[in-house]
């Protein structure tokens, strides 16, 4: 068997690597896997998932928006040039507005890897707070239907008065 | 301190040995992705471009800009240094093979106790890593929380609500975070245990990755657990998941320790006090069977048949007999051979001072 990555030398080393229930399989020589630096204490198996990513963003998605891959959307971003099919060769994309061009084939992609594709960590301080607030308010509404279920009338006014204050605030 | 010290000493921080759990769990790492507005990611760069950004985190870095660090740093143009210097780095896990593959317009901020490292113009704009001995994760999330919010006091980071933080490779996204563990497993490998386990983890959102020679017997015993979700869960909520398990995963394979010891002792000891025969007298050794060695070594003191070496004096073993360490080491180029035969020679100079009894 010969090395996945050069195709010269014989494969050496062999790693099996399983993400949500997907397993895969890669075959290097002793070359290749030290520049993957994975033998001893490795780096993230970078190329490996960005392959995978790949993959599944050239995957039609029908179970989303059939009409995501009929070319609906542009193909290039018009901030920086990058286009779908340079992210399909290197798994990666051209500037952070390819985010936004990108979407309709991302998200759904997104959603398979990370499951719930949504930030809902750290944010940095020069957002002024308001993503916070927002925050808040998303789960004090959560908060207010529970309260509306279970018939907890006192407790439901109390939280709607706490999101109108903080609706304010939010101006 | 300087770069000369870095590349000079074989020793980091992570490598002390100390740290919780330190008989199973060799080292902890947590890594932040964060990149600067305005700019594309680093594949797609100008140079000029490259350049803003390299200036742009060496103004964030500096105490003139008020940057206040936890520990004192040190920023290193990675073009400044020579490729053997540039392969030391990376044998000490301080930035990635793909950092050096292309020096131009690239850096790093190091840490001089070396539990921090910042790469500049990796695959995103700024990589933050921490590095720490034994299990600790927290410790090296609250380390690399504080080094970010230094560093966005000077940068603006690419950041919207709906996705968090934007990466370069959109396995990234969200919180940028990358959390793993470096765990030697010999005896969870010795009794086949570990294939289930590696299932069962990975529907946690986790990956293990480990090396497979024979069958599915590993490459020097040791794995790294690590987060593969970056998005939709904080930051504390992905260190406590990976902390939760690599305890199971401690606690399994002490365990097994205490089985294989009480029902194979004369086998496990042969193992090890061969491992140390050949660490002893071999001449010619290749990288690959020292990690093999060394980590049969660790067993014995794992296990307590062996009462040294201590395990720094271990993770010496292995940073000293990586081929640039070597290299840096004889001063000159070396041919395959000439590395596997000084490889051995060290090792034997290294064990000549433990005395295993
Ligand atoms: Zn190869
Ligand atoms: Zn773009």
């Amino acid at each position: 068997m010969l090395c996945e990555k050069c195709q010269k030398r014989p494969a050496a080393v062999h790693m099996t690597k399983i993400v949500n229930g997907n397993k895969t399989e890669t075959h290097l020589c002793e070359v290749c896997a030290q520049v993957d630096n994975s033998v001893s204490f490795g780096l993230d198996p970078k190329w490996m998932l960005q392959s995978i990513f790949a993959e599944l963003f050239n995957t039609p998605h029908t179970e989303n928006d059939p009409s995501s891959d009929a070319g609906v959307k542009p193909n290039r971003c018009e901030k920086c040039g990058f286009t779908d099919a340079q992210f399909s060769q290197v798994g990666r994309l051209g500037c952070p507005t390819c985010y936004d061009v990108f979407e309709n084939k991302l998200d759904p992609v997104l959603r398979r890897i990370h499951g719930n594709p949504r930030h809902t960590g750290k944010i940095p301080k020069r957002t002024g707070g308001t993503i916070e607030l927002r925050r808040e308010i998303e789960e004090l509404k959560r908060e207010l239907q529970a309260a509306i279920t279970s018939e907890e009338y006192e407790k439901a006014a109390e939280v709607r008065d706490k999101i109108r204050g903080l609706e304010n605030k939010l101006g | 301190m300087s770069v000369e010290n870095t590349i000079g000493k074989a020793r980091s921080k992570w490598m002390e040995g100390t740290g919780p759990d330190n008989d199973v769990v060799i080292s902890s790492r947590l890594r932040l992705a964060r990149n600067i507005e305005g700019y594309p990611f680093p594949h797609f760069m100008s140079e000029e471009e490259a350049n803003h950004v390299i200036n742009a985190v060496r103004l964030a870095v500096s105490e003139k800009a008020g940057a206040k660090f936890p520990v004192e740093t040190e920023f290193i143009d990675l073009n400044e240094l020579s490729q053997t210097e540039r392969q030391i780095l990376v044998e000490k896990h301080l930035v990635s093979p793909q950092h050096i593959e292309s020096p131009a317009n690239r850096a790093v901020v190091i840490a001089h106790d070396e539990s921090l490292s910042i790469m500049v113009n990796e695959e995103d704009h700024i990589r933050i890593q921490c590095f720490l001995p034994g299990l600790q994760i927290k410790e090296a999330w609250r380390l690399a929380d504080k080094i970010d919010d230094v560093l966005e006091k000077t940068l603006n980071y690419s950041f919207c609500e709906k996705r968090g933080y934007l990466t370069s490779c959109p396995t990234n996204v969200g919180t940028g975070l990358r959390a793993s563990v470096m765990l030697h497993l010999p005896c969870l490998v010795m009794t086949k245990q570990l294939g289930a386990m590696v299932n069962t983890i990975s529907q946690l959102g986790l990956a293990v990755r480990g090396y497979y020679g024979e069958g599915t017997e590993a490459y020097g015993d040791l794995f790294q657990v690590s987060n593969q979700v970056t998005m939709g869960q904080t930051e504390d909520e992905i260190v406590t998941n990976l902390l939760t398990v690599t305890r199971q995963i401690v606690s399994q394979e002490r365990s097994t320790r205490k089985v294989v010891l009480k029902n194979n002792k004369p086998f496990l000891e042969d193992r090890i006090y061969r491992a140390f025969g050949v660490m002893s007298y071999a001449r010619v050794m290749t990288a690959q069977e020292a990690i093999k060695n060394v980590s049969d070594l660790r067993l014995g003191v794992e296990l307590g048949i062996l009462k040294t070496p201590a395990y720094d004096q271990i993770n010496e073993l292995i940073i000293l007999t990586r081929p640039a360490f070597l290299i840096k080491k004889a001063g000159r180029p070396l041919n395959a051979g000439e590395l596997d035969a000084l490889r051995a020679e060290i090792i034997r100079e290294k064990l000549s001072k433990i005395n295993i009894n």
